[in-house]
């Protein structure tokens, strides 16, 4: 535990003497301005619409903020991470290994676990650190408006598992290669494939069907950008998690077998 | 003390490492010669547990650097061939992260990496960053963290490869007080190397060692140069001969 600590506090650190996290930081939440000053334009209008049209109260009180600038939002920035993610972990293990500090850390008195611990706590905290950023937003709401804090809160629970969860696909493909790109384009399709994976599964209620919509990515995202926390669904991230960085301890410590 | 016994390391059907077996004792120095490509890299990355041999064991003090690998990785400091530096940081807090990883204890940090400064000529260089330092200096970054948990066994590949005149007499200097009651080998090329500083030398050729005997044992007279040729091409003599042999053998049965 403490060996992690101690390599989770150098590649924390170590993100920020690179301008990487500092680009990808700031795209982050560029974007995620864009959006919430896009949608809260539009929800200003529908609103005003829909008081333009004498609609009874009851149809109003359904504009609701979580529903109309919150919850498109977040599914949106879930999007940016599926590009920003790979950019951030591709470096984590293939860097590594091109320069020869692989080297110094296998031959160090730590277990490969730990090196993997180290290295997925200190990606997840930058993914916690850039989506505590981007709090600011549901802040602003609370400050003008009367939106429900619970919810936003699951949805933003709900963006950083998923964040997280991408971070470990993302330290698993770095540890197979040590080519930066490679990493960061095979975790890219891996991100993107689960996002897709329940298309063909729209029509059929087989089995078949009901496994993929059980790995899809966005559909156990989406229940918790509602507000509802489901055990279902943060099983199911902890399971990605638990998966991917089993597979990315196989892969390093693949180099005492090999 | 580090015992390697009956080494054999195949990269599928390439053998670069065949049957080593060679022993260096504490409080010694062991130059580890051998032609490029000869397996010197691949013997030392056993030796520290980086990767496994196909075949034999490696004993630290000991200590099986495969079944015991975290004990045993304990007791080693290791210069990699390249200087294991991560470029972003500083050299101060590049060395406090090793010595975190090495399992220095937390008050003995500041004097650890002090000394290693110190004895590195390193001082001055302690806020500079790691990939903006030349690379006789990389080199020295790269033996202070080899240094700083003060192991009892040190392995060193190439240690003063890429350094000027200067530095090499000042890092062989440094190599020879170090070794003390140490464990010491270092791999090389250069042969005048090995008669200043190692008390012992192996000699590998093709992945074979041909050669392990102290110097002060070696005949008086010989140059290690002669020597080192000597068995080097006597390696592959030994093939020519025996196709002599043959020869030989044939021509007597003619006659």
């Amino acid at each position: 535990m403490k060996n992690s600590l101690t390599i989770a506090g150098k590649e924390l650190a170590g993100y920020f003497l690179q301008p990487v996290a500092y680009v990808v930081m700031t795209v982050f939440l560029l974007l995620g301005g864009f959006f919430f000053f896009a949608l809260l334009r539009y929800f200003e209008m529908t609103l005003a619409y829909s008081a333009a049209m004498q609609q009874n109260p009851e149809v109003l009180n359904q504009i609701n903020l979580n529903q109309r600038v919150i919850e498109p939002m977040l599914h949106n920035l879930a999007i940016v991470l599926v590009i920003l993610v790979p950019a951030i972990t591709m470096r984590t293990f293939a860097e590594e290994k091109r320069t020869g500090t692989y080297e110094l850390l296998l031959t160090a008195p730590i277990r490969t676990g730990e090196i993997v611990a180290g290295k997925f706590i200190a990606a997840a905290s930058f993914m916690l650190i850039m989506i505590g950023l981007a709090g600011i937003f549901p802040l602003i709401l609370v400050a003008f408006g009367n939106p429900e804090v619970g919810v936003m809160f699951a949805g933003y629970l709900g963006l950083a598992f998923l964040a997280i969860s991408f971070v470990s696909i993302g330290l698993f493909t770095s540890s197979l290669t040590e080519n930066q790109i490679i990493a960061a384009i095979s975790c890219f399709g891996l991100l993107l494939l689960l996002f897709v994976i329940s298309w063909p599964a729209q029509a059929g209620g087989s089995a078949y069907a009901d496994l993929l919509r059980y790995l899809s990515l966005p559909d156990h995202f989406s229940q918790m950008v509602t507000g509802i926390i489901d055990t279902r669904d943060v099983v199911y991230f902890l399971s990605v998690i638990f998966v991917a960085l089993f597979l990315t301890q196989r892969s390093v410590e693949s180099a005492r077998w090999r | 003390m580090i015992e390697v016994k009956n080494l054999t390391k195949a990269y599928g059907n390439f053998v670069a490492v065949k049957d080593v077996s060679f022993k260096a004792e504490s409080g010694s120095i062991l130059g580890f010669l051998g032609p490029n490509g000869a397996g010197k890299t691949t013997t030392m990355r056993i030796i520290t547990g980086y990767m496994p041999a196909t075949a034999g064991t490696v004993l630290i003090d000991g200590l099986d650097i495969f079944s015991q690998s975290l004990e045993a990785r304990r007791k080693i400091g290791y210069l990699p061939e390249n200087p294991p530096l991560y470029p972003d940081m500083r050299v101060e807090a590049y060395l406090r992260f090793v010595a975190k990883l090495r399992d220095v204890p937390r008050a003995k940090i500041d004097s650890a990496l002090e000394h290693v400064l110190e004895v590195c000529g390193l001082t001055d260089m302690a806020h500079r960053i790691c990939g903006q330092l030349s690379k006789g200096y990389r080199q020295r970054v790269g033996l202070a963290q080899a240094l700083i948990h003060d192991p009892p066994v040190l392995v060193l590949d190439e240690p003063t490869i890429g350094l000027d005149p200067r530095q090499i007499h000042e890092i062989r200097g440094l190599i020879h007080h170090l070794s003390g009651n140490r464990t010491v080998v270092l791999s090389t090329h250069i042969l005048p190397e090995v008669s200043q500083i190692c008390d012992k030398v192996v000699i590998i050729a093709d992945g074979r060692v041909v050669l392990e005997e102290y110097l002060k044992q070696l005949p008086a007279g010989t140059s290690l140069e002669d020597i080192f040729l000597n068995a080097i091409t006597k390696e592959r003599h030994d093939d020519g001969a025996t196709a002599e042999e043959t020869l030989e053998e044939v021509g007597a049965g003619h006659t």
